[in-house]
C-alpha cells in the first residue's frame, strides 16, 4: 500500500457525510411524530421545533449531495491518503485503548494509571525515545495532575488499585 | 459619566491581590494554551470551567472566576501570533492573516520586531473595544431590558442567520452544521412539557449533550488529529526579545497610527457580528495593503502587516463578549463557553444582569483593561520561554494534550461516557475540518439552542400566538428582516452577480 495514495476522493467523501447528516436529520423527524409536531392548546408541541430542525437539515443535506456530485475536479481530490491516514489511526486506536483503561465494568486502572501507560505508549512508539526519558515525563505529568487535582482543586477523578493502595480511593 | 464611577466601582473589585494573582495566572495560561497544538481559547477555557465550580461558590467568587477565564481568554488571543509568526502555524484561524507578513519577517531575522508589533497591535485593538465595551454595553442592556420573548427569538435568529450570509463556504453546510447543534441541544427531557426527545431509550442521553464536551472534543482532538497527519514536524524561528528591539519598534509603531484605527474599527465591528474575528483579521489585512504606501510590498515582510490583522482580531475577539454580556448572545466560540461559565455559576447573562449584578459586570471589565496590560507584561517578557516549550516534540506533547483533554471532559459531569462522547466530537471536528463544515454554528447552537427554543414558544403564547408576532412592531420587525435578509445573502449575492454579468 503506498502512502501517498488516496483512500477515498473528497466527492466520495461529501457523499458519506451528507448521506450521515440526511439520516441524522431524517431521525430526528421520525422522533418527533412521537411528540406531535403541531400546535397544541398551549401553543407549539414538544415535538415542533425539532421537527422543523430536522426538516432544515434534510434539506440542507439533499443540496449537499447535489453539490457534492457537481463538485467537478475538486471532488477527485485526495479526501485522505494512506499515509495520513494510518498516522490518524496510530493516535485513535491507543487513545481509545486508554479511555476503556480508565474505567470498564471488567479492570479499571483509575484515570492517572493509564495516563501514564499512555503516554509512555506514546512516547516509545511514535517518538522513539528510550525508558530514560519516558519514565520521568510519563510520572512527573502523572503526579503533577494528581497533586492539581485530588489535592489542590479537590476534583476528584476516576481511580484505580494503584491509588487505593496508597490511600486515596 | 455614570459609566466612568461603574468602571471605577469595578476597579475596585477587580484590584485585589488575588484577582490580580488569578490574572497574571490566567493569562500565563492562556498563552500556554495559545501556543499548543490542540489547545486553543475555546476549548482550554471549556476544559478549565470545572476547576471554577468551588471558586464560585465563595462571595465574589464569580468575578474572580470570570476574571481568571476571561484572562485565560486574552491570554490565548495573543498566544496565537507567537505561533504564526515564529512556525508560520496560525494557533488560531483568526491568526492565518498574521502569519502573511509575520512569518517572512522573522526569517528574516526581525522575529522580536513582528512579535513586538503583533503583541503590541493586539493591546491596542484590544483596549479600543473595551473603551467600545464600557460605553456602548450599559445602553444596550437598558434598551435590550424592554426586549420580550419575541425581540430575544428574532436577536438569536439574526446571530444565526448572520453566520449563514458572511461565512464564505457552502452555506448549505453553515445550516447542516448549525441545525445538528439544535438537533442535540434539544436531546433529553424537554422542559416544557417533561416529555423524552431524541433519547431514543438511552439513559445517558437524558441530560442531554454538554456543548463543553462538544468544544473540547471538536477544537481540541479534532485539531491534533489534524496536526498529526500533516506529519510532526515544527521549524521554528529563533525568537529573541530584548528591551531594545522593543523599543525600537515601538518607535516605528506610531507611523501606522491610520492602520491602527482603521483595524481596531473593523475588528470591532466585525466582532459584534458572531463569527467575526477571522474575516475581520482578513478583511483589516486587505484594507491596509490596499490602502498603504508599500501594499505592494506586503506578503515580504512588513511590520504593518502585521499590525493591521492582529489588531482586528484582538478588538473582535474583545467586542464579541459585548453581544454575550448584554443580550445573552456570545458572538464566538469562546464567548459561548464564557456564557456557559455564567449560566454554571447561576448568573443568567443578558440585560438584568447589569441591574442585578453590577459588580460582576463591571468587575470584569475592569479586568478586561487590567488582564489586557497584564497579558502585555507577559508576553513580551516571556516569549522565549514560550517559543521553548513549542520546541518540546510532538510525541511527548500530544499525548499530554490528549490526557487534559479527557480529564477536562470528565470532570465536566464526572462521566467517563462524556469521554466517550468527546472522542466522538474529536472524529467529527476532524472531518468537519477537512470538508469545510463550519463547527462555531453547531458550537453556538448546541449552547444557544433550549434558549431559542424558550424564546420561541413564549412568544408563541402571547396574544398573538402565530408567527406574525415577529413582524409585530417595529423593533422586532426590523431584526427579524435583517436576519432574513442576511440569511438569503448567499442567495441574493448570487442574483446581483448574475444580473450584473448579463449587463
Amino acid at each position: 500500500m503506498q502512502d501517498n495514495k488516496p483512500v477515498a476522493s473528497m466527492r466520495t467523501a461529501e457523499l458519506v457525510m451528507a448521506v450521515l447528516f440526511l439520516a441524522f436529520g431524517a431521525l430526528v423527524m421520525w422522533d418527533t411524530r412521537r411528540l406531535g409536531v403541531s400546535w397544541g392548546d398551549d401553543g407549539p408541541q414538544a415535538g415542533y421545533f425539532p421537527f422543523y430542525i430536522g426538516l432544515f437539515i434534510v434539506v440542507s443535506s439533499v443540496a449537499n449531495i447535489f453539490r457534492a456530485i457537481n463538485l467537478g475536479e475538486k471532488g477527485r481530490k485526495a479526501f485522505v491518503e494512506w499515509g495520513q491516514l494510518r498516522m490518524v489511526l496510530l493516535v485513535m486506536i491507543p487513545t481509545a485503548v486508554y479511555v476503556a483503561l480508565i474505567a470498564n465494568p471488567w479492570f479499571s486502572l483509575g484515570i492517572y494509571v493509564a495516563s501514564a501507560i499512555y503516554i509512555a505508549f506514546f512516547m516509545w512508539h511514535l517518538g522513539k525515545y528510550g525508558w530514560a526519558k519516558i519514565a520521568p515525563v510519563s510520572l512527573g505529568v502523572v503526579v503533577f495532575f494528581f497533586l492539581m487535582f485530588e489535592i489542590w482543586f479537590k476534583v476528584p477523578l476516576p481511580k484505580g488499585p494503584v491509588e487505593a493502595a496508597i490511600g486515596f480511593s | 459619566m455614570q459609566e466612568i464611577q461603574s468602571l471605577m466601582g469595578g476597579f475596585a473589585v477587580a484590584m485585589s491581590w488575588f484577582n490580580l494573582a488569578l490574572m497574571l495566572a490566567g493569562v500565563t495560561l492562556g498563552v500556554l494554551i495559545g501556543v499548543l497544538p490542540g489547545l486553543g481559547g475555546a476549548n482550554g477555557v471549556a476544559i478549565l470551567l470545572p476547576l471554577t465550580f468551588s471558586m464560585s461558590q465563595q462571595p465574589g467568587g464569580a468575578t474572580s472566576a470570570i476574571i481568571l477565564l476571561s484572562c485565560i481568554y486574552w491570554g490565548a488571543l495573543f498566544g496565537g501570533a507567537i505561533t504564526s509568526i515564529l512556525f508560520n502555524i496560525p494557533g488560531e484561524p483568526w491568526s492565518v492573516a498574521t502569519t502573511f507578513d509575520g512569518y517572512p519577517l522573522a526569517q528574516k531575522g526581525r522575529a522580536g520586531a513582528a512579535l513586538t508589533a503583533a503583541f503590541t497591535s493586539s493591546f491596542v485593538g484590544a483596549l479600543v473595544a473595551v473603551v467600545l465595551i464600557t460605553f456602548i454595553s450599559p445602553v444596550i442592556a437598558r434598551f435590550a431590558l424592554q426586549f420580550g420573548p419575541p425581540e430575544f427569538f428574532s436577536v438569536y435568529l439574526l446571530t444565526f442567520s448572520a453566520f449563514v450570509g458572511m461565512s464564505k463556504g457552502a452555506p448549505f453546510k453553515t445550516i447542516a452544521a448549525m441545525m445538528t447543534g439544535f438537533a442535540l441541544a434539544a436531546v433529553g427531557i424537554d422542559t416544557v412539557t417533561g416529555q423524552l426527545r431524541l433519547t431514543f431509550g438511552f439513559t445517558e442521553l437524558l441530560k442531554g449533550f454538554d456543548f463543553l464536551i462538544a468544544v473540547i472534543g471538536l477544537f481540541g482532538i479534532g485539531e491534533i488529529l489534524l496536526t498529526i497527519e500533516e506529519g510532526l514536524e515544527f521549524r521554528g524561528a529563533k525568537a529573541k526579545l530584548n528591551m531594545k528591539v522593543v523599543l525600537e519598534t515601538w518607535k516605528e509603531l506610531p507611523k501606522y497610527w491610520k492602520t491602527s484605527i482603521r483595524s481596531s474599527a473593523v475588528g470591532c465591528m466585525m466582532g459584534i457580528v458572531p463569527g467575526g474575528a477571522t474575516p475581520a483579521s482578513f478583511m483589516s489585512y486587505g484594507l491596509a495593503k490596499k490602502m498603504s504606501r508599500d501594499g505592494e510590498e506586503f506578503g515580504t515582510g512588513k511590520v504593518e502587516g502585521v499590525v493591521a490583522p492582529e489588531t482586528a482580531a484582538h478588538a473582535a475577539g474583545t467586542s464579541a463578549l459585548l453581544p454575550m454580556l448584554t443580550l445573552g448572545v456570545p458572538g464566538s466560540p469562546t464567548a459561548a463557553v464564557l456564557l456557559g461559565g455564567l449560566l454554571i455559576w447561576g448568573l443568567q447573562p443578558g440585560p438584568l444582569l447589569f441591574v442585578e449584578k453590577p459588580d460582576f459586570v463591571w468587575g470584569l471589565i475592569a479586568s478586561m483593561y487590567l488582564g489586557n496590560i497584564v497579558g502585555l507584561i507577559v508576553v513580551l517578557t516571556c516569549v522565549p520561554l514560550f517559543a521553548a516549550i513549542l520546541r518540546v516534540p510532538f510525541s511527548i506533547i500530544a499525548p499530554v494534550i490528549l490526557v487534559i483533554c479527557a480529564i477536562g471532559a470528565y470532570t465536566v459531569h464526572n462521566s467517563m461516557f462524556d469521554v466517550w462522547l468527546m472522542m466522538i466530537f474529536g472524529i467529527l471536528g476532524y472531518v468537519f475540518k477537512k470538508l469545510d463544515y463550519p463547527m462555531a454554528p453547531l458550537v453556538l447552537a448546541l449552547v444557544l439552542g433550549d434558549r431559542a427554543e424558550d424564546a420561541f414558544r413564549q412568544s408563541m403564547l402571547g396574544p398573538e400566538g402565530s408567527l406574525g408576532v415577529f413582524f409585530s412592531n417595529p423593533l422586532v420587525g426590523t431584526i427579524t428582516g435583517v436576519s432574513l435578509l442576511l440569511l438569503f445573502w448567499p442567495l441574493i449575492s448570487r442574483a446581483i452577480a448574475i444580473a450584473r454579468g448579463r449587463r
